[in-house]
């Protein structure tokens, strides 16, 4: 009887330590949204997303610059990361069992653990010194080994959760291999991979340290890829250890903007891979 | 005619009712009536040997069961006969397999399996295709131009009996059928394709009585086409569909004739231990 009652006693201790954990994990979340949200709305209007960074000294401008760059740094990365890492996903997931395939699949895992920053001097040894200037290209190309083992190994283990069945149906009907792996397999995975994707944009718009010695930075709008660009986390950066109130405000901005985007990706990544009726 | 033989037929005879009436027609027994024919055909996964040479021929036109126990080899020697067994990583054929004369594995088993159609155990119709893109999936995905796709579709449903009951949702997902009307979909992309023959690796096993007996009306209707091999569980279902049966047993063939015959004077001590269920 007793020992019944502890059981109760002992369920719902456990169960409180559970809920008060989970509140203790959230907390953190919604203050940071919170702030970043406090703090930068006074800081979005319509120069901000219009307008080049005012001159020193000067009250407003915006970011406009730094949106576009952003955008064109990840569309960069885009370019660059996804075709490789899918392509490297399904070699993994067709043929993943040799050694190659091991020794692939061992290196993403590395790749997806080294830290961002040492992707930022590995590009600036190989790009920016050899072509002498910051770049987008640069910066485009940091970011999309970032994205690369993430890429990869969505793209694999959601290959592998497509039922041998569907590969037997198009092969016994009759359908080449390469053609039952990219119509049957990676269609059927591609809510998901996409979902991987957009993860990976995700983690990858936020990136700072390694913008920081590829694309650099620019006040003004870049007339090619092939200069230094301005982008939201870089600029965020700048403006935050800056001295001026203004700019404090405009980091808290882009910071809003940037949350924004990422909550953005993520959500549209969870309606990708819900299942549809 | 062959509609109204179809549709009187009961689905739920006895074993030892009359064999299918494509059985009383005197069967060409020799050998320009065979569509396929095996010989010595053997089968490995690794070095295990799961097959262990079998001579089976299957004339044309007329439907072929295979019945043993679970891993005695069935599905492996149906899954040889398009060469689907080979897809999985370590597994090995030998022997001779014909198809019209012409030896399988120095076919293109892309060309072959073309040839050779397939149903499966679980429906498994194209999840991210509707129901009419299932149907022509087959030859969408092999670059084959389709001159008038409505017309297949219908066509192709028709055999199934299906068109009727989904001819207003077309463009619905597969998936959205019942398993039995999915596994009919799967006969319909199967058939789509028109092959020479068609394997059907335990179709019903997943199936209710109902869409069970539905699919093996279909069997009736489709054996005046095709030539069919069907390897089953179920001896009630060989015995209502086929007009041949051959018994596996340990990766060897014990015997094969009329199915009747082997229903009612088996001539093997084997065949008649598991037809009666004393072991199996």
């Amino acid at each position: 009887m007793t020992s019944i009652r502890m059981r109760g006693l002992v369920d719902h201790l456990v169960t409180g330590l559970c809920v008060l954990s989970t509140i203790l994990a959230v907390v953190p979340l919604f203050s940071v949204l919170y702030y970043v949200a406090a703090r930068g709305l006074g800081g979005v209007n319509l120069a901000f997303f219009t307008m080049l960074p005012a001159p020193v000294g000067e009250q407003g401008g915006g970011a406009a610059n730094a949106i576009v760059g952003s955008l064109e740094l990840v569309g960069l990365a885009c370019l660059i990361g996804i075709p490789p890492g899918i392509l490297a996903g399904v070699y993994l997931a067709e043929y993943g069992n040799s050694k190659l395939g091991q020794v692939v699949r061992f290196s993403a895992d590395v790749m997806s653990g080294v830290p961002s920053i040492t992707v930022g001097l590995f590009v600036y040894a190989i790009v920016v010194l050899q072509t002498g200037h910051f770049s987008a290209y640069a910066g485009g190309l940091a970011l999309a080994i970032i994205m690369l083992p993430t890429v990869t190994r969505t793209t694999e283990e959601l290959l592998r959760l497509v039922p041998e069945a569907l590969r037997e149906a198009a092969l016994g009907l009759g359908v080449a291999k390469w053609r039952t792996t990219v119509s049957i397999l990676l269609r059927t995975a591609l809510p998901g991979v996409a979902t991987g994707v957009m993860l990976a944009i995700a983690r990858v718009f936020g990136e700072t340290a390694p913008l920081l010695f590829t694309s650099f930075s620019n006040r003004y709008w870049s007339e090619s890829l092939n200069e230094p660009t301005a982008s939201l986390p870089v600029q965020i950066f700048t403006y935050a250890v800056s001295p001026y109130e203004d700019w404090h405000r405009q980091a808290w901005a882009a910071a809003l903007l940037l949350v924004a985007f990422v909550l953005v990706l993520n959500v549209t990544a969870r309606l990708l891979v819900r299942p549809r009726v | 005619m062959q509609t109204s033989q179809a549709q009187s037929v009961d689905l739920r005879p006895s074993v030892l009712d009359s064999p299918p009436s494509g059985a009383q027609e005197s069967v060409v027994r020799d050998l320009s009536g065979n569509k396929l024919r095996t010989k010595q055909l053997r089968a490995f996964f690794g070095k295990a040997e799961v097959l262990r040479g079998i001579d089976l021929d299957f004339p044309e036109r007329k439907v072929t069961a295979i019945i043993g126990p679970s891993g005695c080899g069935k599905s492996t020697f149906i899954r040889c006969l398009n060469r689907m067994h080979e897809v999985v990583p370590g597994a090995t054929c030998a022997g001779e397999a014909m198809l019209d004369g012409k030896d399988i594995f120095r076919m293109d088993p892309v060309h072959l399996r073309r040839e050779v159609g397939m149903v499966f155990q679980k429906p498994n119709p194209f999840p991210t295709m509707s129901i009419r893109d299932n149907v022509l999936a087959g030859l969408r995905l092999n670059g084959i131009k389709v001159a008038d796709a409505d017309a297949l579709v219908e066509k192709s449903l028709r055999q199934v009996a299906m068109w009727d009951e989904v001819k207003d949702s077309l463009g619905r997902s597969g998936m959205s059928l019942s398993g039995g009307q999915q596994q009919r979909l799967c006969i319909a992309r199967t058939i789509a394709m028109q092959p020479k023959v068609i394997l059907m690796d335990e179709p019903c096993s997943a199936l209710d009585p109902i869409a069970t007996a539905r699919v093996e009306e279909l069997i009736h209707e489709l054996r005046d086409s095709y030539t069919i091999v069907i390897v089953t569980h179920n001896m009630q279902q060989a015995a209502r569909v086929a007009h041949f049966t051959a018994f596996f047993y340990m990766g060897e063939l014990v015997e094969r004739g009329e199915t009747k015959e082997i229903f009612t004077r088996p001539s093997q001590q084997r065949t008649e231990d598991y037809i009666t269920g004393r072991f199996g």
